[in-house]
């Protein structure tokens, strides 16, 4: 809910999780799969710079409303 | 007998077709076309008179429409309102639905379930019908039953059982299975083709805003609702439903360090956040990034709750609160953190 309403305000907003089927039910837009509910970011700082990069990317990208990336292309 | 207004537009009123779209409401005596074979079907209700207005006249003075269709319903005294059925038709749908919306009284009426009038129905029961006027004779019996239905007094069960759409309204009830039967019995239907859930999401949509059109020069902003604050948690962020949300000054290090933070989610097991909390929220990489001038900026403050059984109303007002602060701290783009 908090991706949706920020995103109502006008503000891109990617949300990384590892339940994206939670977040699209919801209707959250930018949705980045992360690798586990322990630590979406993974455990790594190399794997988090892949997601996060992966992130910014979906912020600067023209979505479909629900869109799911997977966190490693 | 129950006394029963019905609601139609210009046309199946038979006042005309587009050239009459301009007509203000009006009170018909009786049951009127679609009314009349509403009426065959209606057992212990009485159709009394049939209110009419032009489509086009009800989308342009929506107000002052309402207003005079309201007064005529009231002048009738009838305990129940059915409108339509409107079919595909938009004006039409809408205009059914907000009348049925608004009407003081018990009320119902039928569309085709993505006419955009559904949206408009509010607490009204809407009977779902095909998308043009060949669903009338399917439409009609299904009308009068769930007419029948209101006007008995009777709880309604399952939309799907009663023949109406879903109002995204949830209700208790004690099942005679336990949780653990339902779910394999649930599991079992959808193994065998057929979905279905007893807890049906109706959360409404939001149109994607326009991408970041450069984020080096951008302000990014970090949320989470994975629990995470400074260690000891100082203002007692409850692990599960969180009354609220939290602001915390970003720190000047490079990262957010063990032992100065914690997550205190109570949905999942931490030990592997406080072993490294960038891993619940990447500030470490963030910052790489933005000395690397891939990020313009980093808000100097983060957003935290505890997203773990938080009502939805909850929840969407923490959002709304929180982008309100980012809307007006100037924050272009939004990393948001969850489990």
């Amino acid at each position: 809910m908090l991706a949706k309403e920020i995103e109502r305000a006008g503000i891109p907003t990617v949300f990384v999780t590892s339940l994206p089927t939670i977040a699209r039910m919801i209707g959250a837009n930018r949705i980045v799969r992360g690798p586990a509910i322990t630590h979406p970011f993974g455990l790594e700082a190399a794997e988090r710079r892949r997601i996060v990069e992966r992130a910014l990317e979906m912020l600067e990208t023209h979505v479909e409303p629900t869109t799911v990336w997977e966190a490693a292309p | 007998m129950v006394r029963a207004v019905h609601y139609l537009n210009q046309f199946f009123a038979g006042l005309g077709g587009e050239e009459a779209a301009e007509t203000p409401p009006t009170r018909l005596e009786g049951p009127v076309g679609p009314g009349r074979g509403l009426a065959a079907e209606l057992e212990g209700i009485e159709i009394t008179a049939t209110l009419a207005c032009g489509d086009d006249y009800f989308a342009e003075h929506e107000e002052a429409a309402l207003a005079r269709l309201l007064d005529l319903l009231q002048a009738e005294g009838a305990e129940l309102l059915v409108c339509g059925p409107a079919f595909g038709s938009g004006r039409y749908g809408y205009a059914c639905a907000r009348l049925a919306a608004t009407a003081p009284i018990a009320a119902l009426t039928a569309m085709h379930e993505e006419n955009p009038g559904v949206g408009a129905a509010g607490a009204a029961l809407v009977v779902p019908t095909a998308v043009n006027v060949a669903g009338m004779r399917d439409a009609l019996p299904r009308m009068a039953r769930l007419a029948e239905a209101v006007a008995a007094g009777r709880e309604l069960g399952h939309p799907e059982d009663e023949g109406y759409l879903p109002r995204g309204f949830r209700r208790n009830r004690h099942a005679e299975e336990t949780g653990a039967e339902r779910a394999v019995d649930l599991l079992l239907s959808k193994l065998a083709g057929e979905t279905r859930t007893e807890v049906a999401a109706g959360f409404d949509r939001v149109p994607p805003p326009e991408p970041v059109p450069d984020l080096s020069e951008a302000v990014l902003a970090l949320v989470t609702e994975a629990g995470c604050v400074p260690q000891g948690n100082p203002d007692r962020l409850p692990t599960i439903r969180a009354p609220g949300w939290l602001r915390y000054p970003l720190p000047d290090e490079a990262g957010l360090e063990s032992g100065r933070y914690e997550s205190v989610h109570g949905g999942f097991d931490v030990t592997l956040a406080n072993e490294d909390p960038n891993r619940l929220m990447p500030l470490d990489v963030a910052r790489t990034l933005e000395r690397e001038g891939r990020i313009g900026g980093i808000h100097d403050a983060f957003y935290t709750t505890t997203g773990n059984g938080t009502p939805v109303a909850a929840s969407t007002r923490f959002g709304q609160e929180i982008a309100a602060e980012l809307r007006d701290a100037g924050v272009q783009a939004v990393l948001l953190s969850g489990t």
